[in-house]
């Protein structure tokens, strides 16, 4: 019997033991803390932009250009930490822009509302990227898409980050390349009669045409001292395929022999002519020095060259003042200037002798005055007390160009975290 | 004469940079850190930086689009 009660006992004893030993975790070395995927930030930003000149290129380099576009975008950035203190990080974006343009209109004035009067383009994107956090360096990829009514586009890209040691040097590259493919839209009286308008109810054929752009980009980030940091960039990039926007007219200085259009009887007008490949060569610096607690000074200058003779130089400067810790208004001016192409002559002068014509004020000579100023506020426990609403801007700037077209544009974004 | 002043600005920036550069101490990156320090275009430029890529014929290094999608209008 007694051994029946220390047989008893002894598993008592032993059941006891097993449930009050609690596991003694193992020492983490690697302060690795997983982290499953969590939102990061929520940014939407929402653009009403108008313009007005009388320049338009579908009409030849004269006619109106007022164009209204309402753009919108919507991202989502979320993360996790992996083994390693690795983060992985994705971020969803989708935009989505809708345009009225007077002068796309006029790409057929005898209908009732042509294929271009207004368009909306829809273009998601992602991003991939996986990041050290103890050293800064990461890599990512990213996949995008557009579409409007006559134009799609697939992108895709890598991008890759190395920071120094001592974190105040860096350097990043980014390789894109999108591939397009474009509906080739004449203006009506340059169409054959074989030729469809592009519209869905018209089934006679249209053309289309590939346009494929490559770039790489690449910026060294440095700080300088506590108050000051640059950052140059240079970005060259390569576009091959339809470069010319056909439903642009170009009317010339005297008559073609041949004839075109339904009844062979157009011969001094012709859809724009570009040439097929483009090379850019842009470079940026930017200057951002931080003056005092009140004042920030944001600096940018572009040089841009490419081989269809254009030069351009673009200032920028942007003044933050800071009113608390949490508000700020940053007025804004930036400066362009630009030496046009070799294939631009305005309207009735060009000369038939030439393989490349266009009528684009906006490869002409030019200067462009912006101004305006954002208005920020970021408070501690959320804008209007809503504590996921980091951060709230509102921008407007006007935009003056030398060959007459003014417009403005009024930005509203908002941080969600 | 051109190609060589542009050649000398950025030269003379990355020199100016590189010589004149302090180790900064994470400590002390409290205004670098600002968000209005960022070297970055703002996300409130996007479509500021799309309307200028169409209304003139520079485009790229300002962490704009460089291509994708047409906006020909």
């Amino acid at each position: 019997m007694k051994k029946i009660y220390l047989s008893v006992l002894a598993l008592y004893i032993g059941i006891l033991s097993l449930h009050a030993q609690t596991p003694i975790p193992a020492k983490d070395t690697t302060n690795y803390k997983a982290r499953k995927l969590k939102i990061d930030e929520i940014n939407y930003v929402t653009a009403y932009y108008h313009q007005n000149g009388n320049n338009s290129a579908v009409t030849g380099g004269i006619g109106t250009e007022k164009l209204s576009d309402f753009a919108n975008t919507f991202d989502v950035q979320l993360s996790s930490l992996r083994p390693n203190n690795h983060k992985n990080t994705l971020l969803f974006e989708l935009g989505v822009d809708h345009y009225t343009s007077a002068s796309s209109d006029k790409i057929d004035p005898n209908s009732v509302s042509s294929a271009s009067k207004s368009d909306t383009r829809v273009y998601p994107s992602i991003n991939f990227t996986r990041s050290n956090e103890n050293t800064g360096n990461s890599y990512g990829f990213t996949g995008s898409y557009s579409h409007e009514y006559d134009y799609q586009s697939i992108g895709a890209g890598f991008n890759l980050t190395r920071v120094s040691p001592n974190k105040n040097r860096q350097f990043d590259l980014k390789l894109l390349a999108f591939l397009d493919k474009w509906k080739v839209i004449l203006p009506v009286e340059l169409r054959s009669s074989q030729y469809g308008s592009g519209s869905s109810d018209d089934r006679r054929p249209v053309d289309y045409k590939p346009r494929n752009s490559f770039s790489a980009s690449f910026s060294l980030s440095q700080v300088i001292n506590t108050r000051l940091q640059a950052l140059l960039i240079v970005e060259p990039s390569y576009q091959h395929g339809l470069l010319a926007t056909k439903y642009q007219r170009v009317y010339f200085n005297s008559n073609f022999t041949e004839g075109v259009g339904p009844d062979l009887n157009i011969y001094n007008e012709r859809p724009e002519n570009l040439p097929d490949n483009r090379y850019k060569l842009p470079i940026a610096v930017r200057l951002n020095y931080f003056l005092d607690d009140h004042y920030i000074i944001r600096t940018f200058y572009r040089f841009y060259m490419d081989d269809w003779g254009i030069r351009a130089h673009t200032a920028e400067i942007e003044i933050p003042v800071k009113l608390t810790s949490f508000v700020s208004i940053s007025p804004f001016y930036r400066y362009n200037t630009q030496k046009g192409t070799r294939y631009f002559a305005p309207y009735g002068q060009h000369s038939i002798d030439e393989t490349y014509y266009t009528s684009d004020y906006d490869l002409s000579d030019l200067q462009s005055n912006f101004f305006g100023a954002e208005f920020r506020i970021a408070p501690p426990k959320g804008v209007f007390g809503y504590q996921h609403l980091n951060s709230l801007e509102l921008r407007f700037g006007h935009y003056i160009r030398s060959t007459g077209l003014n417009s403005n544009i009024l930005t509203l974004h908002l941080k969600f975290k | 004469m051109k190609r060589f002043i542009i050649w000398f600005f950025c030269l003379f920036t990355i020199s100016v940079c590189y010589t004149s550069c302090s180790t900064v101490k994470p400590y002390q990156k409290s205004r670098l850190n600002d968000t209005e320090m960022e070297l970055s275009a703002r996300k409130s430029q996007k479509f500021e930086q799309s309307f200028q890529l169409y209304r003139e014929g520079g485009s790229g290094a300002n962490g704009g689009k460089s291509g994708g999608g047409c906006g020909c209008n």
